[in-house]
């Protein structure tokens, strides 16, 4: 890999200011994503997963503010952009996919209309084919995402249709310009397992057929490592962890990881063999968080841990934000999932 | 427990009478619950004479101290089978009989005031949605205990307290509002407010799902703690199917209001006898090759009674499945409604 990334996020904070004081969201976050790779974005609520996306695209809460670093998507700086680029660029080249597809889709509007506006707005995405009418390409949308009776389902309401197919047709109106970069927060939470499997199915090989990269986001550490060529994993706003998916389950490094693994049922866990991460996740509006907001949480901590911050080397293939990480050869004794 | 509840008037049935004993002996052997052929039908609005079975001929028994998984996909009539259980909705037809006594016989609405509503209690999904938001955690324990026991003042604080430690969360925060608590003491809170009043049954409606993995894992081991301390039955929920297999001795599988397999947890979902258990077992993620279910699953409402209900779905069909519904039968230490499983 060494084209540049389609996205390169480095060094990337973000804070809220609250009334309550400021929540320190995100801290030295640095991320890659390369064209046809899907990486997932793994970590516990409150971990800045979703913050990270929303700030990618311009559409943080009105109290977010970034306080460093930098965000390049495809040359283009999204910090730099004014909203008119990035209104331009969203849908089109960097579209996303919203955790509760029910609440996401416009509750009055048939999927026909809701997909024949995001097309109008995109008129002059790349492979769009112009010669079709709008109806003709909304349908074409509803068929590469694979819904039974797509002509029927144009003209449908979203109650109207099941948790899975609502999913569906959010992939469609992401997925209609033929975006360069996916977002997908949490796509499947609240799916059932057979119909979770079917829209990861769908996502990610839509993303092999068209060299889309994927940001996927999840806390499910095992879907991720189901469907994902690398991990990242975040905690407290950090990202602490970043390895090819088989690396990272292999042999985990960061205590948080390790601890976050042997903590999820897996295939032959008892109940006794859980190991949860011990403690919460700390107040990050906090003035006394440790450098490692890990740290205290964690076995391993030194005083190194609270004063200095950890740094995760983007350039490594295998790279941990920790002091003390655990040993690259050792393997879990129990990992939750091979 | 006497059997007050058959002969008299429920009215009149005075909720003391069950004080000392909340719950009553067991009758050794015996299952402590036993589902036969529980029926739950829901007339459809605007098709006159139209039928929805959610629950279709459900046979179910749960032994004192077992602790028995429900699987299956939403819609599946999950929730409705437990509502019934938990005596929330009256069915359209079958026995439900829990320690020896028939429950059915009494309505749902008259049930959530009878002694016995105590010994067979809920634990809900998502603990910020079930717990009142304008009760402290204490109350929030308390008021079963206000309503069905019998207890007053002192003795509820006193029982709040002990089941409070018993689920290991501070006495400090109970004088704590829902939303001043984090996801997993709000579990805990759901779990000691179920527990208060001393049930045989809890059946947990999906406990961890609004949980991380973290948070999680300390919930489950919670729960597999108290069933061997207080040697209390579970009927498990969830479509989580590495949980139930963490937390169960048996599993349920239900696909459109039949159960279509059972058996001990650890051998349906090693080697699955049901086409749909098969496809389920297999999204689970890590498992390796899927089985893609094609269609959808088809309408419950007035479904024709001799076409098995997952045909058109099952990679196996043939024309047989659209002739005769398989019954659900015994083979060995399972049970399973498929004519191509024996």
């Amino acid at each position: 890999m060494t084209r540049p990334p389609l996205l390169k996020v480095k060094e990337f904070s973000l804070e809220f200011r609250t009334r309550g004081g400021t929540v320190r969201a995100l801290e030295g976050v640095d991320l890659q994503v390369h064209k046809g790779e899907i990486v997932g974005l793994v970590g516990e609520s409150g971990s800045g997963k979703s913050v990270l996306s929303y700030a990618l695209l311009g559409i943080s809460d009105r109290a977010a503010r970034v306080t460093g670093g930098t965000a390049v998507f495809g040359g283009m700086d999204l910090l730099a952009a004014r909203e008119s680029e990035l209104a331009d660029l969203r849908g089109r080249e960097i579209s996303m996919i919203f955790q509760s597809p029910r609440t996401a889709l416009n509750p009055i509007r048939r999927v026909g209309h809701q997909l024949e506006d995001v097309l109008r707005r995109h008129a002059a995405a790349p492979g769009v084919d112009l010669g079709k009418s709008l109806k003709e390409r909304a349908l074409q949308a509803l068929r590469d995402v694979a819904i039974a009776d797509p002509e029927r389902r144009l003209a449908a309401y979203p109650f109207e249709m099941s948790g899975g197919m609502c999913q569906r047709v959010m992939i469609a109106l992401a997925l209609a310009c033929r975006p360069g970069l996916l977002i997908a927060d949490e796509p499947t939470t609240g799916l059932d397992v057979t119909t979770q499997a079917g829209v990861m199915d769908l996502i990610t090989g839509l993303a092999r057929e068209r060299q889309m990269a994927t940001l996927f986001i999840t806390h499910d550490l095992a879907l991720a490592a189901d469907y994902c060529d690398r991990i990242v994993v975040m905690h407290a706003g950090h990202a602490v962890e970043s390895a090819p998916t088989k690396t990272l389950f292999a042999a985990p490094r960061h205590p948080y990881t390790a601890r976050l693994m042997s903590s999820t049922p897996g295939e032959r866990s008892s109940v006794a063999s859980l190991q949860p991460v011990p403690g919460s996740l700390p107040d990050l509006k906090r003035n006394d968080l440790p450098a490692c907001r890990f740290a205290e949480r964690c076995e391993r901590s030194t005083d190194r841990c609270r004063d200095e911050r950890p740094r995760l080397d983007g350039a490594a293939v295998h790279a941990v934000a920790c002091w003390h990480p655990l040993s690259e050869t050792v393997t879990l004794a129990e990992p939750a999932h091979v | 427990m006497s059997d007050h509840c058959r002969g008299r008037p429920l009215a009149s049935t005075p909720a003391v009478a069950s004080k000392q004993a909340w719950g009553g002996p067991a009758l050794p052997s015996a299952p402590l619950l036993e589902v036969e052929s529980l029926h739950k039908r829901f007339p459809v609005s605007g098709r006159r004479g139209a039928l929805l079975h959610a629950v279709d001929d459900v046979s179910l028994h749960i032994g004192p101290g077992e602790s028995v998984g429900l699987v299956g996909e939403s819609g599946c009539g999950k929730s409705t089978l437990v509502r019934l259980l938990a005596r929330l909705l009256d069915p359209s037809g079958g026995r439900i009989v829990f320690a020896g006594q028939e429950l059915t016989e009494v309505r749902a609405e008259r049930f959530a005031r009878t002694p016995q509503r105590a010994t067979i209690q809920m634990v809900f999904q998502d603990p910020a949605d079930s717990l009142n938001p304008r009760f402290s955690a204490r109350e929030a324990i308390a008021e079963p205990l206000r309503l069905l026991t019998g207890l007053t003042g002192a003795q509820v604080d006193a029982r709040v307290d002990e089941v409070a430690l018993q689920v290991g969360l501070p006495l400090a925060l109970l004088p704590r509002h829902a939303h001043q608590l984090s996801g997993g003491q709000k579990a805990r809170v759901g779990i000691a407010r179920a527990l208060a009043v001393k049930p045989r049954l809890l059946i947990l409606d999906e406990p961890t799902a609004a949980l991380d993995v973290s948070v999680q894992a300390v919930v489950l081991q919670l729960l597999a703690d108290l069933r061997r301390d207080l040697g209390l039955s579970y009927l498990f929920v969830s479509h989580d199917l590495n949980v139930v297999r963490l937390l169960t001795e048996r599993v349920a599988v239900m696909y459109l209001g039949k159960i279509v397999e059972t058996g001990p947890s650890e051998a349906v979902f090693r080697a699955p006898r049901h086409p749909y258990t098969q496809a389920l077992v297999s999204a689970i993620p890590g498992q390796g090759p899927r089985i893609r279910l094609a269609g959808d699953v088809s309408s419950p409402i007035d479904p024709p009674a001799h076409v098995c209900r997952f045909h058109g779905r099952c990679p196996q069909g043939e024309d047989r499945c659209a002739r005769e519904a398989p019954p659900l039968l015994r083979l060995g230490a399972r049970e399973v409604a498929c004519h191509f499983a024996a």
